[in-house]
C-alpha cells in the first residue's frame, strides 16, 4: 500500500453531458515510469488536469504518497447529469489548487508549451523555485533572504547544467529552438522538487533523434532526482523503450493496462488506435 | 402607487435609452472582445452634433445628419484606432479605446469651450408635455420604450435573418474561423460599429430631449450604466443588454423615489459586481471555459 | 547590475534630488517649477503603484482614483487643526473628530518636528485604509478576467466617491464640501524624497522572488499556478501593495492641492494616470517615472500657451483657446498607443539607459557606413 505514489480511484470528468474521462483508476508505485497513451481526444490530458487540480472531478478521488489530495462527488447540474458508477461512494469536496498540489510535491509540464515568455531561460527556472522560498513580500523586498535567494540561484545553476540549458541561461525563454524549450519546462518542473513528474506529450513535434535523446534523458532525471514519472505520449519508440507499465485510455475509458510488451499484443488497443471494422 | 408610478414610467423610457446605448457595448464585445469605452463619448457626441444642427438647419435635415455623422464618426474610430490592433494584446486594445474616449472628450471641451450646450430647440412633436395620470411629462417618455423596442425587433430580425447578421453570429462565435471561412471580417467589424452607432444617436436624440443641456460629460455615466446593464444580461447577447438596460433603469429610478439620489449611481455598480461575482456571464450569457 | 550602471543610477538619482534642492531654495514656493515638481511626483508615484498592478501583475484594474480618494480623505479628516474644524466642518456642527493628528504628535515632540510625523503618520493611515479596503474588494473581483476586472475596479472607484458624498457621512468626510486648512508641505523636496522612497521600495519588490513570481502570473497564470504560485494570494498581494501606494499618493494629492473634494478623483483621474504608464512603458518603472514628469511639465508649464492665445510666440486665440492643449495632448497619446505601443522605455529601466544610448550610436554608425 505503502508503494503507491499516486492513486487515482473513480475519478470521472464531465463537461455537462460530455464524458471526457470515466471512471478512471489508475496506480503509480514509487521510481516507477508509467505511460498513458490513447487515441486523440482519449482524455489524457483530461486526466492530467484532474490529478493537478487544474479541473474538479465530477467524481472520484485521488491520494497522492498515501494522502487523499482530491475527492469530489457530482454537484449542482452534474447531480443530474451524473449516470455514472460510485455515484454515493464520495461524499467530501476536497479541491486543492493546482500550486498546492505542486507544494505537495507533483509537477508537471504542458502538451502546448507554457513557459514565461518575456522571461529569461535563467529565471524560468527560478521563478519555479519561488513556491520553496520561505520569505513574505517584506522579507524579499528588504533583501532579507539574501542567503536563500542565493542558494536558490545555486541550486538553479546546478539543474541548468544537468539539463544542458547553462549556456542559453540569459536568453529568453521563448528565443530557443522547441526541443530546448521542452527541456527547459522539464527543468522547470523540477525546480519545484517534485516527487512525481507528469509529462504532457514531452516528445511532441519533435524528429527521432531528438526523441531518443528524450528518452535517455527521462531516464537520467528519473535516477538522478529519484523521480516518479508519470507521461502522455504518442511516439511509441519513446514509451516502449522507457515505461515499466502503460495505461491505454479510450473514449475516456480505460482499456488495458500492463507491461509495454503486453500492451503491444493487447488486441483492444490495436482495435482502438486503428479502428475496428464493422463486420470483423 | 400614485406616487411611485412617474418614477416606473420614468425608468422603463431610461431604460429604454440605456437599452439603445447597451446594444452598442454588447455587439461590439460579443465580436472583438473589447469594451469599447468611447462609446458613450459617441453618444455625448451624437446629443452636440443634434444640439448643433437643429439651431442650423430645418429639423428635416437635422435629424438625418445627426445618425450620419454619428455612425461616421463611429465607423471611423473602429477603422483608426481598433483595427491597427488586430493582432495585439487585449490590453492595448482596451488602452486605445480609453485613449479615443478621453481623445473626444477632450476634443469636445476644446469645440464647446467646456460650457454645456443648451438644447435649444428640441425635436418637436416628442417634447411636447402631455398628461399622464394626473401627472405631466413629456411625450418622449412614452415614445421611448416603443421606439426601442421596435429599434430591437428589427436589429433581431437583422442579425438573425439576413447575410450580414449571419456573418456577425459567426464572428462572435469564432473570430479566426470566420475568417478563414471567407467571411470579410472588417465589414463585418465595421457594420457592428456602424449599427451600434446608429442606436446611439437615436438614444442621444431622446435622452437629450428630456435634459436641458449637452455637456462634455453627459456620456460618461449613461455609457457606463449601459455597459452594466450589457454585463448584466450578459455580454454578447441583445436580448440580455435590453432586459438589462430596463431593469437598472427602473432601479434606478426606484432609487431616486425613495431619495437616495447619490446612490443611484453607486447602485448600478454594486449591481455590476454582484453578477460580476455571483453569475459573470450574466442572465443570458453563455459560459466560456480555459483550455489548459 | 554592473558597476557602471550602478554609477550611472547614483548620479542621476543625485542630481535629480539637488537639482530639486535648488529649485526650493532659489524660487519662492509659488513658482510654477515647484508646482510642477510637487504634482509630478505626486503622479510618479501613483502611477508606479498603478505599473505595479497593471504592467508587472498582469491585473488590469482602473480603481486607482478610488483608492487615492480614501488616502486624501484619510489624510484631510486626520490633519486639519481642531480649532479649525468648526469652521470646516461649519454645516455638521464641527464634525465628528475632535483630534488632529500633527498636534498630538507636536505635544510630544515639539512642533516642527512633530507637525511633520504626524502628517506623515496621517499618510500612512491613508495608505493602510485603501490597502484594507483593497483586500476587502480583492476577495470577489480578483478571480474575474481582463476587462470584467477593469470595469469591477472602475465600478467600486465610483462607489467609494458616491459614498464619500453621502450627506450622512458628513461629519467625518464634509459630505458634498470641501475639506480645507489641513497642514501640507509647501516646499517640493518632500514630495520628491517621499515618493522616491516609496518608488524604491516598489522597485525592490519588482526585483524580489515576489515581483518575478508576479511577472510569472502576466505572462502565463496557468503555468504561474501549475508551478506552485497561489494565484488569489499573489494577486490580493499585487492589488493591495498597489493600493496602499495609491492611497499614500492619494495623500500627497490632498497636500498638493490644498483642498479636497470627491470630484477630482473621477474615472477620468484614473485614464489620465494609466495613460501615463502607456506613454512610459507598461513594465517600466523609470519609464512611468519620466513619463510623469513630462507629461505635468508640458501640460501644466510647457504648453500652458496653447490654452491662452500665444505659443511660441504665434499669436492665435482663435485657434489657442481653452482646451486646445489637453486636445493636442490627447492626440499625441493617441500616436503613441497606435504607433509606439512600447513607450518611452518599453520595459527598460534606469540602469539600462547608458546600453539603450550605445545602442542608438552603434546602429546609427553602422547605418553611415
Amino acid at each position: 500500500m505503502s508503494e503507491n505514489i499516486l492513486k487515482v480511484e473513480n475519478a470521472t470528468m464531465q463537461f455537462g453531458g460530455v464524458v471526457a474521462v470515466d471512471n478512471l483508476n489508475l496506480e503509480i508505485n514509487q521510481g516507477e515510469i508509467v505511460a498513458l497513451i490513447g487515441p486523440n481526444g482519449a482524455g489524457k490530458t483530461t486526466a492530467f488536469n484532474v490529478v493537478t487540480g487544474v479541473y474538479q472531478p465530477t467524481n472520484g478521488a485521488v491520494w497522492f504518497r498515501g494522502e487523499k489530495i482530491i475527492e469530489n462527488h457530482p454537484q449542482g447540474k452534474m447531480k443530474m447529469l451524473y449516470k455514472g458508477e460510485h455515484a454515493g461512494e464520495y461524499s467530501q469536496v476536497l479541491a486543492p489548487t493546482p500550486d498546492k498540489i505542486t507544494k505537495l510535491g507533483m509537477a508537471r509540464t504542458f502538451q502546448n508549451i507554457r513557459l514565461w515568455k518575456s522571461q529569461t531561460v535563467f529565471d524560468n527556472v527560478l521563478i519555479a523555485k519561488h513556491c520553496r522560498s520561505s520569505s513574505n513580500f517584506l522579507s524579499a523586498a528588504f533583501r532579507l533572504n539574501r542567503a536563500e535567494e542565493a542558494r536558490q540561484r545555486e541550486e538553479v545553476e546546478q539543474l541548468l547544467k544537468t539539463v544542458g540549458l547553462m549556456e542559453v541561461k540569459d536568453e529568453l525563454a521563448t528565443s530557443l529552438p522547441y526541443g530546448k524549450q521542452r527541456r527547459l519546462e522539464i527543468a522547470r518542473a523540477l525546480a519545484t522538487e517534485p516527487q512525481l513528474l507528469l509529462l504532457d506529450e514531452p516528445a511532441a513535434g519533435m524528429n527521432p533523434q531528438e526523441t531518443d535523446e528524450l528518452t535517455a534523458f527521462i531516464g537520467q532525471i528519473r535516477d538522478q532526482f529519484h523521480l516518479t514519472v508519470f507521461l502522455i505520449e504518442h511516439h511509441m519508440n519513446l514509451v516502449m523503450g522507457i515505461s515499466d507499465r502503460i495505461y491505454v485510455l479510450d473514449f475516456g475509458k480505460l482499456i488495458a493496462e500492463g507491461t509495454p510488451a503486453q500492451i503491444q499484443n493487447n488486441k483492444r488497443v490495436i482495435d482502438a488506435y486503428l479502428g475496428v471494422a464493422e463486420d470483423a | 402607487m400614485q406616487e411611485i408610478l412617474p418614477y416606473l414610467i420614468n425608468g422603463i423610457s431610461v431604460g429604454g435609452q440605456y437599452a439603445l446605448i447597451a446594444i452598442g457595448y454588447t455587439l461590439v464585445y460579443g465580436i472583438l472582445r473589447l469594451i469599447n469605452f468611447a462609446h458613450g463619448d459617441v453618444f455625448m457626441v451624437a446629443g452636440l452634433i443634434m444640439v448643433y444642427a437643429t439651431t442650423a438647419m430645418p429639423m428635416y435635415l437635422a435629424l438625418p445628419l445627426v445618425l450620419v455623422v454619428t455612425v461616421l464618426l463611429g465607423f471611423l474610430i473602429e477603422r483608426v484606432a481598433y483595427k491597427p490592433l488586430r493582432s495585439a494584446p487585449r490590453m492595448s486594445l482596451m488602452i486605445s479605446a480609453i485613449g479615443v474616449s478621453y481623445l473626444i472628450q477632450n476634443l469636445a471641451f476644446y469645440i464647446t469651450g467646456g460650457v454645456p450646450q443648451p438644447v435649444t430647440n428640441p425635436i418637436p412633436w416628442i417634447s411636447e408635455n402631455v398628461e399622464l395620470f394626473g401627472q405631466s411629462t413629456k411625450r418622449v417618455t412614452l415614445v421611448t420604450p416603443v421606439l426601442t423596442i421596435l429599434l430591437v425587433v428589427a436589429l433581431v430580425y437583422l442579425i438573425n435573418h439576413t447575410k450580414i447578421g449571419m456573418a456577425m453570429r459567426a464572428a462572435a462565435k469564432d473570430f479566426e474561423t470566420a475568417q478563414l471561412m471567407g467571411i470579410k471580417i472588417n465589414a463585418v467589424i465595421s457594420m457592428t460599429f456602424v449599427i451600434g452607432s446608429f442606436l446611439a444617436a437615436v438614444g442621444a436624440m431622446l435622452y437629450f430631449t428630456n435634459y436641458p443641456s449637452v455637456s462634455i460629460t453627459s456620456g460618461g455615466m449613461p455609457g457606463l450604466k449601459a455597459f452594466v446593464a450589457a454585463v448584466f444580461g450578459g455580454i454578447g447577447s441583445i436580448p440580455g443588454a435590453v432586459v438589462g438596460a430596463f431593469v437598472i433603469g427602473l432601479c434606478e429610478e426606484i432609487i431616486k423615489g425613495l431619495g437616495y439620489t447619490t446612490f443611484s449611481d453607486a447602485f448600478t455598480f454594486a449591481l455590476l459586481i454582484v453578477v460580476l461575482c455571483v453569475r459573470p456571464t450574466g442572465l443570458f450569457g453563455e459560459k466560456v471555459t480555459d483550455k489548459v | 547590475m554592473s558597476k557602471k550602471q550602478t554609477w550611472f543610477v547614483m548620479i542621476v538619482l543625485a542630481v535629480a534630488l539637488v537639482a530639486c534642492l535648488a529649485v526650493d531654495l532659489m524660487l519662492p514656493s509659488y513658482h510654477i517649477a515647484v508646482t510642477v515638481i510637487k504634482k509630478a511626483a505626486v503622479y510618479a508615484l501613483v502611477a508606479v503603484s498603478m505599473n505595479l498592478l497593471n504592467g508587472f501583475t498582469g491585473l488590469f484594474s482602473l480603481g486607482q482614483a478610488g483608492f487615492m480618494l480614501l488616502g486624501a480623505y484619510a489624510y484631510g479628516v486626520l490633519t486639519i487643526p481642531v480649532d479649525k474644524r468648526a469652521g470646516v466642518y461649519q454645516y455638521f456642527d464641527g464634525g465628528a473628530i475632535h483630534f488632529s493628528i500633527p498636534e498630538i504628535f507636536s505635544n510630544v515632540l515639539g512642533d516642527t518636528v512633530g507637525t511633520t510625523v504626524g502628517m506623515l503618520a496621517a499618510l500612512l493611515v491613508g495608505g493602510i485604509l485603501a490597502a484594507l479596503v483593497a483586500y476587502l474588494i480583492g476577495l470577489p473581483v480578483l478571480r474575474l478576467k481582463s476587462d470584467y476586472l477593469a470595469i469591477a475596479t472602475l465600478g467600486f472607484a465610483e462607489i467609494l466617491r458616491a459614498f464619500f458624498q453621502w450627506n450622512a457621512l458628513g461629519p467625518i468626510t464634509n459630505g458634498s464640501n470641501l475639506l480645507k486648512s489641513y497642514p501640507t508641505f509647501s516646499h517640493a523636496t518632500p514630495y520628491v524624497v517621499l515618493a522616491g522612497v516609496m518608488i524604491a521600495f516598489i522597485v525592490l519588490l519588482i526585483r524580489s522572488t515576489y515581483g518575478r513570481a508576479f511577472k510569472a502570473i502576466r505572462d502565463d497564470e496557468v503555468a504561474a499556478e501549475a508551478m506552485g504560485i497561489n494565484l488569489s494570494r499573489h494577486k490580493r498581494l499585487a492589488f493591495v501593495i498597489s493600493s496602499f501606494f495609491a492611497g499614500i499618493g492619494g495623500g500627497m494629492m490632498a497636500m498638493y492641492m490644498g483642498t479636497i473634494a470627491a470630484a477630482p478623483f473621477k474615472s477620468t483621474l484614473t485614464y489620465e494616470i494609466l495613460l501615463i504608464v502607456v506613454i512610459g512603458g507598461i513594465g517600466s518603472i523609470t519609464g512611468s517615472v519620466l513619463a510623469s514628469f513630462l507629461y505635468i511639465f508640458s501640460s501644466e508649464w510647457l504648453l500652458r500657451g496653447l490654452d491662452s492665445g500665444t505659443f511660441l510666440g504665434i499669436n492665435a486665440p482663435d485657434l489657442f483657446k481653452n482646451g486646445f492643449r489637453m486636445a493636442v495632448f490627447s492626440i499625441i497619446i493617441m500616436v503613441i498607443v497606435l504607433f509606439f505601443r512600447r513607450g518611452l522605455m518599453g520595459d527598460k529601466e534606469l540602469p539600462d539607459i547608458p546600453n539603450m544610448i550605445r545602442g542608438v550610436g552603434r546602429r546609427k554608425k553602422e547605418a553611415r557606413k
